[in-house]
């Protein structure tokens, strides 16, 4: 047997089905209950065994663990998020191995799996960064080695703060000062359609903002409980978030043979059919997309507009790539932009909450959890609602809300920073925008693997063919077939991406999404040793199939 | 508001173009027949330009709305959360007005309803803050300004983050480096029981990670449903959480009358009250106490995790002001330290989750949203999930991880920064300690003031009596009693401090909750109006 597939067969052989319940093995080792809980560190303690017998032995006789598999909460345990799943798991495993001397057929892992562009070599925006460690220490106010610019940010958003100080709660909403510099960018963003700061709200990191507004959302009990129309594929935060909160998930299909198009006559049919069974209130919009990378025209949104307006849905769009589009005969079109031109009757009518983040664009600060969320036309009641339930989670990162006025208020030209802002930026998107089309343009030389143009965001989302013997295989092992092709991909060559299983997709099609972000040099490597594994993955499978060859 | 240019275009929306043509919409006989007519248009357009200012966003428009007070989430209608609730949303439209010109007897509103040290003015750790500088801007590591001790701190942290980056995600649970900081302090405080890296989950700050825990607990249905325990006065978080999550509150009420202490027979009795309509699988814990600033006694420790032993409870110990204890003959002493002192079958049975934070005790950082839990012989299978769980959200804010790990790791004797780290962090604990006897010294001069000593924490919860004539009054607006008191409080004194009722307390009492947070000087102008304020009140509804 191949020692591929023994340790697939491993990692899977402990749990069922693939993403549910497999144990973690990075926890280290299970203890047993009654075995001594101290061999795990570095002391060593001899329990102590004292007086009050009875009580202790009636305590230990009653004692099972409160929390099991069992009671545990249904709807957690129902909850998948593949981005931060098995296979990652596995590959940090491997990582560790490799620390450790464990020999391998490749040196390092690289990991494609998740939108982490810093961890990828990217390197921070000088001024976001200048502006935060102002922020956090004032002192260095006084220093010359600081631009001015930046300085007059770090005062302006330290003015904001309570007691002058990073440290400090802010409003649940976010500082003042932040939501006025957001909605001010909205403005000029969307070219004077008016924003106001009151509809702002910071987050941390959009993924909050998008389970605090489909919270709201979720109510009813069987045929009135709540539906949420999600794209499939989708970013599986919204799969996840509708399992926690026990809503329906309600799928539409985009469409592949159309560069993942939006068709509004398959939303039209996801709805009519769920209305059977839920009742569809959400309408959830990603765009430019996650994982399938393409960016919606001015028309279709428009289109997806007026649906939720006939049929009456909350809309909720993530556009968190906005400022990631690399097509050149593509462009963002934010959503409340349009709903303005396409008249009062919309613009006063769509309840619409879009969502932004510190995590993307040019700036890739994923760990500043820094983000915001306009919310339009919410009843001002429900926006109470709103505010209290934010509220009691206190407020979103100040460092992270700091961040994000550095993204909505950048350098402006005629300020010192201007230049060398402008040159970071243009090189980070430049650079994404090359690798998007590199990333395209050797995927689709590989036969058997096929991948639309990334027009923006920063994932490729290919499909692959996968041999009907390897199917069965994986069928065998209780996992999805793009499971067992990306953990063969992830144990040979040492690439760790997402299987499209994990994001969802036509039934029968295989897809795998890999971000664009490791450096050119790197990105070129990676994607020779893909194909390189595919096209041995293929004549394996094929082989098998026909004993003949 | 509008923006002129919006308004214009506006107009020109209503005056001269149409509406899209609904062109892939017209064709499906689903729809309702919507359509644009010209002729309604204007007239609904000129309605809803005159109720521009009332609605605050856009236009209303005939579709209605989706989201309302009878379709949203019933569990989040029912979320209450005094600490920012209607008074502190009162005390900002006060400052507001204030701003404007308008005249009140005050000239300041003092906000003594969150704690929140630095908006009252506490400095914060001069080492903490040039680690996370460092690591922010990494070229600052080449800067003389910096000692060494940060600097290396800095890298240190710089080393686990991915790409050298603290813009980079963690892993879920936390950077390891940070993770076993935080075990190694642990152990430290809880002197040399050990404490494994792999139960630590750091979060966004203490509040996330009891929510997340609670969210695992919550099954069952009717009389099955979980029912989580939590003291009576408490910190309305769980409350929150719990009615979030649609799990039953279980009510049990600590002793006024002997400091706010626990007595385990008043645990057995809402136990089994509670049996008799849900499943208590859940106890919380507040110690130091908050709102009521009691610190337990190691005797008391041991008495819960019997019970809780004995009657299958999942313990929750809420020990973010761990390190705020001020009272002569108090200690602190965590849940963990007493579980693994008692020895067989405790240590290897009792299910505990303890949390922590970088919001309180003398750093007072909570704008950084920095915590961590430790979780104790919880279920191999359902620490998988709980992993899972928390990885839907990628990670908490790395600086946030960042500043917990110096909490755990301070300056070192020997180190640069250790004496100013030493001197700093010594006069805020002794300021605090000396701003609990103020306080409790004075309101216990008020006659109808009562105020048990703050031990630890960073709040007074004093006992009240509000007149018989003024509880009718409140009754008549609706009010709670104590609500209605700190509302003229506030009206006359610009004091902001939150009622009792916001965090529960016996029928027919009445508290309520200020920090001891502002500064000495001010603090005792705070308890001289509050004082005065009380003497009045009494007098006018007498």
């Amino acid at each position: 047997m191949h020692p591929l597939r023994v340790l697939a067969g491993r990692v899977l052989a402990q749990g069922r089905p693939a993403v549910q319940t497999v144990r973690f093995k990075t926890q280290g080792s299970v203890q047993q209950p009654g075995s001594k809980r101290f061999s795990t560190a570095e002391a060593t303690a001899e329990p102590a065994e004292n007086g009050n017998g009875s009580t202790l032995r009636r305590a230990s006789a009653a004692r099972e663990r409160s929390l099991t598999m069992e009671t545990l909460n249904p709807n957690v345990k129902a909850v998948e998020y593949a981005v931060r799943g098995p296979i990652v798991l596995k590959a940090v495993e491997i990582e560790k191995g490799l620390q450790q001397g464990v020999k391998q057929p490749f040196e390092e892992v690289i990991k494609a799996n998740i939108g982490d562009a810093h961890a990828m070599g990217q390197q921070p925006i000088t001024f976001l960064r200048q502006v935060v460690a102002l922020c956090t220490c004032p002192e260095l106010l006084e220093s010359p080695a600081f631009p001015e610019d930046a300085k007059t940010r770090a005062r302006r958003i330290l003015q904001g703060c309570g007691g002058k100080s990073l440290g400090s709660y802010s409003d649940s909403q976010g500082v003042g000062c932040i939501r006025q510099d957001i909605a001010a960018y909205l403005e000029r963003r969307d070219q004077g359609v008016p924003a106001s700061w009151e509809d702002i709200y910071l987050t941390t990191g959009a993924s909050d903002g998008i389970m605090s507004i489909l919270k709201l959302l979720v109510s009813g009990q069987g045929s009135s409980r709540t539906g949420v129309m999600i794209p499939i594929p989708q970013y599986p935060l919204y799969s996840a978030a509708i399992s926690e909160l026990e809503a329906v998930q309600v799928n539409y299909y985009l469409d592949e043979e159309h560069c993942w198009a939006l068709d509004v006559n398959e939303l039209h049919r996801a709805y009519q059919e769920a209305k059977r069974y839920c009742n569809p209130k959400v309408l959830c919009i990603i765009n430019p997309g996650n994982p399938t990378g393409q960016v919606q025209s001015r028309k279709c949104i428009e289109d997806v507009l007026h649906f939720a307006y006939e049929e009456k849905l909350f809309v909720m769009s993530d556009e968190v790539y906005q400022d990631n589009i690399y097509s050149p005969d593509c462009q963002f079109h934010s959503f409340k932009k349009v709903l303005y031109e396409m008249g009062p009757e919309y613009f006063g009518g769509v309840e619409l909450a879009s969502f932004h983040s510190t995590s993307k664009g040019y700036t890739g600060e994923c760990g500043f959890r820094g983000g915001y969320m306009e919310v339009i036309n919410m009843a001002p009641e429900v926006k109470v609602q709103l505010v209290k339930l934010l509220s009691v989670r206190l407020c979103p990162p100040v460092s992270g809300q700091a961040a994000m006025d550095v993204v909505v208020n950048p350098p402006q030209q005629g300020e010192p920073s201007y230049p060398q802002f402008l040159q970071e930026k243009t090189a980070v998107l430049g650079a994404l925008a090359e690798k998007a089309r590199v990333t395209e343009e050797i995927l689709n030389k590989v036969p058997g693997i096929k991948c639309n143009p990334v027009q923006g965001a920063m994932y490729a989302f290919p499909r692959i063919f996968i041999p009907p013997r390897a199917v069965e295989e994986a069928k065998a092992l209780g996992m999805a077939p793009d499971m067992l092709y990306c953990l063969h991909l992830l144990e040979e060559t040492g690439i760790c991406i997402v299987p499209g299983s994990g994001f969802g997709q036509k039934e029968g099609t295989y897809h795998f999404r890999m971000t664009i972000l490791p450096s050119t040099e790197k990105l070129k490597i990676l994607l020779e040793k893909l194909s390189a594994f595919h096209i041995k993955f293929l004549e394996e499978y094929t082989a098998l199939e026909e004993p003949s060859r | 508001m509008l923006s002129s240019r919006g308004v214009q275009t506006m107009y020109r929306g209503l005056l001269g173009s149409q509406i899209p043509e609904p062109s892939v919409l017209v064709s499906s006989p689903l729809l309702s027949p919507l359509s644009a007519r010209p002729v309604c248009w204007l007239s609904v357009n000129r309605r809803c330009l005159v109720n521009r200012k009332m609605s605050e966003n856009g236009l209303a428009s005939r579709r209605g709305k989706v989201l309302t007070m009878e379709t949203m989430n019933p569990h989040v209608k029912k979320v209450e959360y005094a600490v920012r609730g209607p008074i502190v949303q009162r005390a900002v439209e006060i400052e507001k007005e204030l701003k404007e010109g308008a005249k009140k007897p005050f000239s300041e509103v003092i906000k003594a309803n969150i704690g929140d040290a630095h908006a009252m003015g506490q400095q914060p750790i001069t080492f903490f803050r040039q680690v996370l500088a460092l690591c922010s801007y990494p070229e600052l590591l080449n800067s003389p300004l910096f000692p060494e001790d940060a600097k290396n701190r800095a890298r240190h942290l710089l080393q686990s983050c991915g790409g050298g980056s603290i813009g980079a995600y963690s892993a879920s649970q936390g950077i390891e480096c940070v993770r076993k900081d935080i075990a190694r302090y642990i152990e430290q405080r809880d002197g040399g029981i050990p404490c494994n890296p792999d139960n630590i989950y750091l979060s966004t700050g203490a509040s996330d990670a009891i929510v997340t825990i609670l969210k695992l607990l919550v099954c069952g249905e009717g009389q099955n449903r979980t029912g989580a325990m939590i003291p009576i006065p408490q910190y309305p978080l769980y409350s929150a959480a719990l009615t979030e999550l649609g799990a039953v509150q279980i009510n049990y009420y600590l002793d006024e009358e002997n400091c706010w202490s626990l007595d385990i027979s008043e645990l057995r009795r809402a136990l089994l009250d509670a049996r008799q309509h849900c499943k208590p699988r859940v106890l919380c814990i507040i110690n130091p106490g908050n709102p009521t600033g009691q610190v337990q006694s190691r005797k008391c420790i041991e008495d819960v995790i019997r019970f809780a032993a004995e009657e299958n409870l999942f313990l929750m110990a809420d020990e973010v002001y761990q390190d705020n204890v001020y009272a002569d003959g108090c200690q602190f002493h965590s849940f963990k330290k007493v579980l693994f002192e008692m020895g067989l079958p405790y240590m290897n049975t009792v299910e505990l989750t303890s949390f922590h934070s970088t919001s309180k005790c003398y750093m007072g950082e909570c704008g950084f949203r920095g915590g961590y839990m430790e979780v104790v012989n919880v279920d191999p299978e359902v620490k998988a999930q709980l992993t899972k769980l928390v990885s839907v959200r990628l990670c908490p804010p790395v600086p946030g991880q960042a500043l917990m790990d110096l909490v755990v790791n301070s300056p070192k004797p020997g180190e640069p920064s250790y004496a100013t780290f030493v001197k700093e962090r010594t006069a805020t604990l002794r300021s605090l300690a000396e701003r609990a006897k103020l306080t409790e010294q004075i309101l216990n001069t008020v006659p109808g003031i009562r105020c048990n000593p703050v031990q630890g924490a960073m709040y007074s919860f004093p006992r009240i009596t509000i007149p018989e004539r003024a509880v009718q009054e409140a009754k008549e607006k609706g009010q709670a009693p104590d609500m209605f008191y700190c509302m003229q409080l506030l009206d006359e004194t610009g004091i902001c401090v939150v009622p009792g009722s916001g965090f529960g307390q016996k029928d027919g009492t009445y508290h309520f909750r200020m920090t001891i947070l502002p500064p000495t000087e001010k603090l005792k102008i705070l308890l001289q109006k509050v004082k005065e304020f009380h003497l009045h009140f009494t007098e006018q509804y007498s």
